[in-house]
């Protein structure tokens, strides 16, 4: 098993009456919210919080982009996680990703990650959404029924960049470039592995099954509601016989460890509400523009998991609830490592993106969680897949001879 | 005059579904980002007097080849590929909307081989200081009040296309279906921002041309008509009193006594 603390970096200070207030944590949130001060505290609260991740064991530390998003402050993940390969040297670096149909050109993306694995020593996970409506479509404009072809030219360009050892021209529908040339390279060859972070479009099913990518599901609603969008990607992986390796799946979920369960409910719930009530607050006409979703994904007929929880509903969830449901993982490092054990098995994945910093949890409380999964669950679920123990395919290779950064002394001494 | 659907195949391979009636002068009718409504009495009415002929835009209705269409000047020239294919000759075009957005198109694109224009609160066109609200995050129940001045009109409307039952799993289907496939084509065009720079093309337009607008429009402002005006400075503007967007369906009477006045 691959585990990997993945951060969201939420905006812990919505207030009290923000959804009543407010439509949406996404898109057209008032920026009078956001305060750049306790934001500069905040950023290197959380990139303290994902090296730590790193000395705890994880195997991988990962960060993901949005957009206009209370409860996502990275529309560059590049820039947090070229910040972690300067104070962190084991784990991977998951970026979860870049949304390639909004970078122009697309290129980009191939030279910045090139330069993340390159600075990391290759420790890069690559990943590449098709990105959100909220995004994709509301934020950046791209046209809802053009973004998977854009999306799909885009990765072309960028997969031909790193593989390709001369310029080529690139005449494509929306990129046309006279001189490809990607500088630098990056040190995992032919290119880092590749995670795709899905919702449950067919087709991306279907394109990581081709391409042979990691399929991520991303939703925050627990894994008992992933697992009718995880058969239906392992359906479509049997169907193509490709080997059933579990590392070709993801699956992120809210992890909340204490000592006892009575203690994880005391501890973690109101950061918990704040995370289901505030922070997935999104209004619901920025979840699914015409045209985003393909007709043959409409008719796949799974509409029940489409269907978004419900702000409403979740926050009458009692805690009891959310545990049954599977919202979240929460409890006494036991309980933790039977749900996770269920969860591992169940939707047949060797990676999970697990969510210890939760909505407006404090740090010492996602240090306390995360430091009990580590040492007290992690060892017990590592060899859940032995017949796949040396199937590397999906994590990163780096290079064994890395540069040890040096120390610079402080300014105390210097003077 | 009751009006006939029939379908034709473009050249360029798009099947188009259209309903047709009366004789005369072909006068070509453009339905707008909504489809077109099946409460139309204006076609018939019209019919008395012209050829009508009223195609759906591929993703709407029985008319296939949306793929095929992926930006401003495909829709235009898809305009005239169905013009082509039905063998009209310089025929009035008439565009409500999106449909007028695209009328006005074709007619700069290829501005002789038609004989008049009639813009009905045209899309295409921005004004800063009126921000044409964004209809692909608007959630349904938000709709009537935009569309027409009695939004009980726009209701009507509305629910005459189906009977809406949201808990039923086939239904809900369907319209998400029906949904994604028009404002998903229309969104080529309209989306993010309703403007695909048909400003600059609009010195080409030479047609006589009229522009017809509900002064109770609430989706494109009538603010957008003194900007027609502007830019086409030989049109003649036409207002509506208690109309909203849908024109030609709130006011149906006032609507066809406009245009013949105007199309002779």
């Amino acid at each position: 098993m691959k585990f990997t603390w993945f951060h969201l970096m939420p905006w812990p200070n919505l207030p009290d009456d923000f959804r009543s207030s407010n439509r949406s944590v996404w898109v057209d949130i008032p920026s009078s919210l956001y305060d750049p001060e306790q934001g500069h505290h905040l950023y290197h609260e959380y990139l303290d919080q994902l090296e730590y991740a790193d000395a705890l064991g994880f195997d991988a530390i990962a960060v993901n982009e949005h957009h206009q998003n209370g409860y996502g402050l990275m529309p560059s993940p590049n820039l947090i996680a070229a910040a972690l390969t300067r104070r962190t040297s084991r784990a991977a670096i998951g970026v979860i990703g870049n949304s390639l149909a909004l970078y122009n050109p697309p290129i980009r993306v191939a030279e910045e990650f090139a330069m993340l694995d390159v600075m990391s020593g290759g420790r890069l996970m690559a990943g590449f959404p098709v990105g959100t409506p909220m995004d994709t479509n509301f934020c950046y404009g791209q046209i809802p029924a053009l973004t998977r072809d854009k999306y799909l030219e885009a990765h072309d360009l960028v997969i031909r960049a790193w593989r390709e050892t001369e310029p080529f021209a690139f005449d494509g529908k929306y990129n046309q470039l006279r001189w490809v040339n990607c500088w630098p390279k990056p040190i995992q060859q032919p290119h880092p592995p590749i995670f795709i972070p899905g919702g449950g479009s067919v087709e991306t099913w279907d394109f990581c099954v081709e391409n042979d990518y990691n399929y991520s599901y991303l939703s925050f609603t627990g894994y008992l509601r992933g697992k009718a969008l995880l058969d239906g990607y392992w359906e479509r992986v049997a169907k193509a016989g490709k080997d059933e390796s579990p590392y070709r799946g993801a699956f992120a979920q809210v992890v909340c460890v204490a000592d006892t369960d009575e203690e994880a409910e005391r501890l973690y719930r109101p950061h918990v509400d704040y995370f289901f009530n505030r922070c997935l607050h999104v209004h619901t006409g920025f979840a699914d523009p015409p045209g985003y979703r393909t007709v043959a994904t409409i008719k796949t007929g799974a509409l029940n998991q489409y269907k978004p929880l419900t702000p409403d509903a979740l926050g009458e969830l009692p805690w009891g609830q959310l545990i049954d449901e599977g919202n979240i993982i929460a409890g006494s490092p036991a309980t933790v490592r039977e749900r996770m054990e269920d969860l591992i098995r169940n939707l047949h994945v060797g990676h999970v993106f697990l969510l210890f910093q939760v909505g407006n949890m404090p740090g010492e409380l996602v240090r306390h969680s995360s430091k009990l999964f580590a040492e007290q669950v992690m060892p017990h679920l590592r060899s859940m897949w032995p017949d796949w123990s040396d199937d590397q395919r999906w994590f990163p290779q780096p290079m064994s001879d890395r540069r040890e950064l040096e120390k610079q002394p402080s300014q105390a001494m210097v003077a | 005059m009751s009006m006939q659907q029939r379908t034709v195949t473009t050249k360029r391979g798009c099947e188009v579904a259209y309903l047709e009636a009366g004789s005369g002068q072909p006068l070509l009718f453009l339905h707008g980002a909504g489809g077109l409504f099946p409460q139309n009495p204006f076609l018939e009415t019209l019919a008395g007097r012209y050829r009508v002929i009223a195609p759906w835009w591929p993703g709407y209705g029985e008319s296939r080849g949306e793929e095929l269409l992926e930006d401003m000047l495909d829709f235009a020239l898809h305009g005239w590929d169905v013009v082509d294919a039905l063998g009209l000759e310089r025929p009035h075009l008439m565009g409500h909307s999106m449909g007028g957005m695209i009328a006005a198109e074709m007619a700069v694109t290829a501005p002789h081989d038609l004989d008049r224009l009639v813009l009905v609160c045209p899309a295409g066109l921005w004004l800063d200081e009126h921000p044409i609200p964004d209809i692909f995050s608007l959630m349904p129940y938000e709709l009537p009040a935009l569309l027409t001045h009695d939004p009980a009109v726009a209701m009507r409307l509305l629910a005459g296309a189906a009977e809406l039952d949201f808990n039923n799993m086939e239904v809900l289907k369907q319209f998400l279906v029906v949904n994604a496939r028009q404002l998903g084509t229309a969104g080529k065009i309209l989306f993010p921002i309703p403007n695909r720079r048909l400003s600059k093309r609009l010195y080409r337009l030479a047609a006589p041309t009229q522009v017809l607008w509900g002064e109770s429009d609430r989706l494109i402002v009538p603010a957008y008509a003194a900007r027609w005006q502007a830019m086409v400075p030989h049109a003649s503007v036409q207002r509506f009193a208690d109309c909203g967007h849908l024109v030609p369906y709130e006011q149906p009477e006032a609507f066809v006594a406009a245009v013949t006045d105007f199309l002779g």
